[in-house]
């Protein structure tokens, strides 16, 4: 016992100690990289894929931006004043800064100015070495070479906290494209990241490289996009816009290419990059008026007013309840049970080319009724109607490949059974939609979608704005496969003829016509109303106008939707003639027209609604 | 010189295992002492460069030991056990203070620490009184005299202060337990730590009601042989019961907070959540930090120079004290398990050639050797593994420490030097 208690205690200990190896380096957790506290993982990022427009024109860029840091511990001899005059901030600034990174830490950087011009930076950089504690980080931001489409190229910002708790992927301050083609394409733009291992002693400052790189992985580019946007008719077209609201889209009909995509009013891309960038962003997003950051082209639904009547013809032709030879004797408006509503086509004997050409609203109301006769329930007409209405990518989303939208309204059976009680309505109840007003209501991109099917005499691809990912063309059979309409080929001639006509001395549109361009087009005049302090008013009327041109071999189709422009012919014809002139000819004839609507702005008539005072509508002064 | 036979006679295991734990020590003193990029091992000015200093002057100190006749280890082992004694008190007068402790001569090159002497000293006091063939344990003259030698440098050792060195003379107890000291005394100081234990843990109430219920069923367990005892288990069980609500007493009075600190994070005592988080920030950080670290290595350990939380210098006193922390990461199980097999191989050869001495002087010797190494194999050990309190007691061999350094190199080869000439004192 004695002799052998020494040797107890010695093989207690063995066991003990191997026990506790056992449970500390054998049964642990399996240990990655980043829970170590001694090793940072930094990440490393890619240039951010750059833009092209269809012709090759650069778009969206990288420019480098310099943050100046400092390491609070380091700074030594700070000559103050040169200081303040090099990093131009003020001398309140600059303390409550130095404070907040003794706060953060005394051995980590902070940073002292962000995102520093490269002008700024050069005068820095020379005398950089004089300030003991400070140094430049570079960072990558946008550049933009167009001042032109900040809604449908969107803008890239920080992730949020709720981004970083939901999507693992993403860690606090790194980029995410928030709107537009920035966010729809975030994952190609983006390319992948790189990982660099560091080593770290216990206050965090980084050591060096860990175990020299072995685990490092290098950054991948993000692709470059080549967008189907026409650059010079984007800006055009946002030229066009400015003092207006609405939108603009123009679709190559062939391939559903998006040619520009306006939203008005915008703003410069340029404003949501840089130090300026939350200033300006505040004072767009604050804007509860004019709404610069709401995509008009893409979620405003009016009603689509009068081209809604090219697709309740088309749909009367394919159902076989008229002819283009029927015709109507309009009598100035047309009854609907004992009620007359007026129609301002100056009365008279109409059949499809005129209807369409004069924009006749008893012809159309007549032609609506029609498709309902030939049912024997109200609910089986409009079963039929709203088939065909849905074909051309009305009522739905369009799935185009940009990240907001709204999917518009094609009211249906259950839509008024809700309404009215099951069965319990008539056509004449609902008329309004025979003339694009009522329930219809449509986003300026599915009116342009719209067009180009009735160019395409059937079909269309749905509109996107990429058109090749790193030089490779989209192969997505979202947008290469076409889309059927429910209406025969056959019908759309006579419907193109009419629309042709609308620039026909007797047309709606009779004053704008381009020269050496054949043009099919149709306007629209949308009612509308809004409340002012509870009180439901009209307002001036929309503007809004749909052609396709050249008819023959049709290269461009569009809709222009003008809020408050009055009638068809008055803002959104012309912005159309203009653009369809800009693409295929690429000069403008009509300089004075161009001026006018270049210079001509809307905003007395804006200003209407919130001035608190009474107003007048439709005015025809300019 | 040395002669062919007795080299022979030499313990080659024992010498094998000390030069693998004397390269090992500064392999990874090297690795926590230098910074990110590795420097020349012979940069004198940088810690690994001291130590390398130190192992070459131990080695040449084994030479010269061996150059030395045997019997003189015997003869002058009072005269040395005597001039600690006055070393130690020397230090009231004129030691040099380092860290809070006087407990230093300073050398200029540098600091001698005497009370590292006197640990080898004692042992050898003790070999050199017990080796009296007229020595009889059983007799209580005996039995005050041993504990005397143990205690006097002990006494000399606390008020510099340096509790941790004190802690160790007593561990010379294990060597008079060989010798036909009562074993009652083990049991008694093993019962009274477990008390202590108990009781800070579990309260005064449930360690003594504890205490109670188990020398009650000990004692009808066992009847007859207790029944002659009777008044003494009484006599135990009462001591207990006063000793357990005296705990409270000495803990919160004779402790002092850096004291009571390392005992409530050893047991999870403390619950003011404010103290608590100024404890964590101390010396449980040390702890936490060591304990992350050895995890961190797993069964490869991440490679000589790679312990990325070494290199970080994520745990304090690296070099010293936690040093086997580095082990446990940058040479992982392998290198940890087999630091501590070497030691326990190296006191179980110990044991055995102690065992097998015939002179009773070497083998009292012998147990001492094993008794100082192994406690502070174990304190250190256990403390860097987080499961005895944080002592302040560097590994042996292992650990920087130029003074520790030599101090183990003489206790280890005194040992071997007397084994080596177990047969005749006058090779």
């Amino acid at each position: 016992m004695r002799k052998h208690l020494i040797l107890l205690f010695v093989l207690l200990a063995l066991l003990v100690f191997t026990a506790r190896l056992v449970q500390l380096q054998l049964l642990r957790d399996e240990v990655n990289l980043g829970d170590d506290p001694s090793i940072r993982a930094q990440r490393l990022y890619p240039g951010r894929g750059h833009m092209f427009d269809r012709h090759g024109n650069l778009l969206v860029a990288n420019q480098p931006a310099y943050d100046l840091m400092f390491i609070p511990q380091n700074i030594k001899n700070l000559d103050t004043l040169m200081l303040l005059e090099l990093a131009e901030i003020d001398k309140q600034t600059l303390i409550d800064r130095i404070e907040k990174g003794w706060v953060y830490s005394p051995r980590l950087p902070s940073v002292l100015v962000s995102k520093m011009s490269k002008e700024s930076y050069a005068k820095l950089q020379e005398k950089l070495w004089q300030f003991e504690g400070f140094f430049i980080q570079k960072v990558n931001l946008r550049e933009y070479k167009t001042d032109a489409g900040a809604h449908v190229l969107g803008y890239i910002s920080e992730v949020n906290d709720y981004e970083v708790s939901t999507n693992p992927q993403y860690i606090s301050g790194e980029i995410i494209g928030r709107t537009g083609i920035e966010r729809q394409y975030e994952e190609i733009l983006r390319g992948q990241r790189g990982v660099r291992y560091l080593q770290k002693d216990r206050f965090n400052r980084d050591l060096g490289s860990y175990k020299q790189g072995a685990y490092d992985t290098i950054p991948v580019a993000g692709a470059d996009l080549t967008l189907t946007l026409d650059k010079e008719l984007q800006e055009y077209g946002e030229r066009l816009m400015r003092g207006k609201r609405g939108g603009i889209v123009a679709i190559e009909p062939k391939t559903g290419e998006i040619l520009s995509i306006i939203s008005g009013p915008t703003y410069t891309p340029n404003l949501l990059v840089g130090r300026d960038r939350s200033k300006n962003y505040n004072e767009l997003y604050y804007d509860s008026i004019a709404k610069p950051t709401w995509d008009r082209s893409l979620l405003a639904q009016p009603s689509p007013g009068s081209p809604f009547k090219i697709l309740n013809a088309l749909a009367a032709l394919q159902e076989g309840v008229i002819t283009p030879e029927n015709y109507v004797v309009c009598q100035n408006g047309f009854f609907v049970g004992k009620h007359k509503r007026g129609c301002h086509c100056g009365g008279g004997v109409r059949d499809l080319r005129l209807g369409v050409a004069k924009s006749c609203n008893a012809y159309f109301a007549d032609t609506y009724r029609k498709i309902f006769s030939k049912y024997r329930k109200p609910g089986d007409g409009i079963d039929a109607w709203e088939k065909h209405i849905k074909s051309f990518g009305l009522g739905e989303f369009l799935g185009y490949d940009l990240p907001s939208g709204q999917p518009g309204r094609v009211p249906n059976r259950a839509y008024y059974d809700n309404v009215y009680g099951k069965d319990r309505w008539a056509p004449s109840f609902i008329i309004s939609n025979a003339i694009g007003q009522g329930e219809v209501a449509a986003t300026p991109i599915q009116l342009a979608n719209m067009t180009a099917a009735i160019a395409n005499k059937g079909y269309y691809f749905t509109p996107h704005v990429v058109k090749a990912i790193h030089g490779v063309p989209v192969k997505d059979p979202q947008f290469t496969q076409r889309k059927n309409t429910t209406i025969d080929a056959k019908h759309f001639g006579p419907v193109i003829q009419a629309m042709a006509d609308v620039y026909s001395p007797e047309g709606t549109a009779r004053g704008i016509l381009v020269p050496g361009i054949s043009i099919a087009g149709k306007t629209g005049t949308v009612e509308n109303f809004t409340r002012i302090n509870g009180v439901r008013t009209q307002l001036t009327d929309h503007s809004v106008f749909i052609a396709f041109a050249p008819v023959e071999d049709p290269k461009i189709a569009l809709a222009v939707y003008i809020e408050h422009g009055y009638y068809g012919a008055r803002y959104a014809g012309h912005i159309a003639s203009l653009m369809i002139e800009k693409y295929l000819k690429d000069s403008i004839t009509r300089t004075d027209l161009e001026t006018r609507m270049l210079t001509k702005t809307l905003d007395r008539e804006y200003a209407k609604p919130i001035s608190g005072a009474p107003f007048r509508i439709n005015e025809y002064a300019w | 010189m040395l002669g062919n036979a007795r080299i022979k006679r030499i313990d080659w295991l024992i010498v094998g295992i000390y030069l693998f734990l004397v390269l090992a020590g500064w392999l990874n003193i090297y690795a926590a002492s230098s910074p990110a990029e590795p420097g020349s091992p012979f940069d004198w000015s940088a810690v690994y460069g001291k130590q390398l200093v130190f192992i070459g002057i131990s080695l040449v100190m084994i030479w010269l030991l061996f150059l030395l006749e045997t019997r003189w280890i015997e003869r002058f082992s009072s005269i040395a056990y005597i001039l600690s004694l006055v070393l130690l008190a020397g230090l009231f007068v004129a030691g040099k203070t380092i860290s809070g402790a006087t407990s230093w001569y300073g050398l200029g090159f540098f600091n001698f620490q005497p009370s590292e002497l006197a640990k080898i000293t004692a042992a050898l006091a003790l070999g050199k009184y017990l080796s009296d063939v007229q020595i009889d344990m059983k007799r209580s003259l005996t039995q005050w005299s041993v504990i005397l030698i143990i205690l006097l440098p002990a006494l000399l050792v606390i008020p510099q202060p340096d509790p941790g060195s004190a802690l160790i003379y007593f561990t010379l107890i294990f060597v008079l337990f060989r010798e036909g000291f009562p074993l009652t005394f083990l049991w008694v100081g093993m019962y009274g730590i477990l008390l202590f234990i108990a009781t800070l843990k579990w309260g005064a109430l449930w360690a003594s009601s504890g205490v109670l219920l188990l020398g009650t069923l000990l004692f009808y367990q066992a009847k007859k042989r207790f029944k002659w005892r009777m008044p003494m288990a009484l006599l135990i069980l009462v001591l207990s019961v006063a000793g357990s609500f005296s705990v409270n007493y000495i803990y919160e009075e004779v402790f002092e907070q850096r004291h009571r600190d390392r005992f409530s994070l050893w047991l999870d005592l403390e619950k003011d959540p404010d103290v608590l988080k100024k404890i964590n920030k101390t010396i449980g950080y040390n702890a936490y930090q060591s304990e992350k670290t050895i995890e961190s290595g797993g069964f490869w350990g991440k490679g000589f120079l790679e312990g990325s939380r070494t290199k970080g210098n994520f745990v304090p006193e690296q070099h010293t004290d936690y040093i086997f922390s580095t082990i446990g990461e940058e040479w992982g199980f392998v290198g940890s398990f087999s630091v501590i097999l070497a030691f326990s191989v190296l006191l179980i050869r110990l044991w055995q050639r102690a065992e097998a001495q015939t002179n009773k002087f070497n083998r009292i010797y012998g147990y001492g050797v094993i008794s100082i190494l192994g406690f502070h194999y174990i304190i250190n050990i256990g403390m860097v593994l987080g499961l005895l309190p944080t002592i302040g007691i560097p590994l042996p061999l292992i650990s920087y420490g130029g003074s520790g350094m030599l101090f183990f190199t003489l206790l280890l080869f005194l040992f071997v030097k007397l084994d080596s000439n177990r047969l005749s004192e006058w090779d």
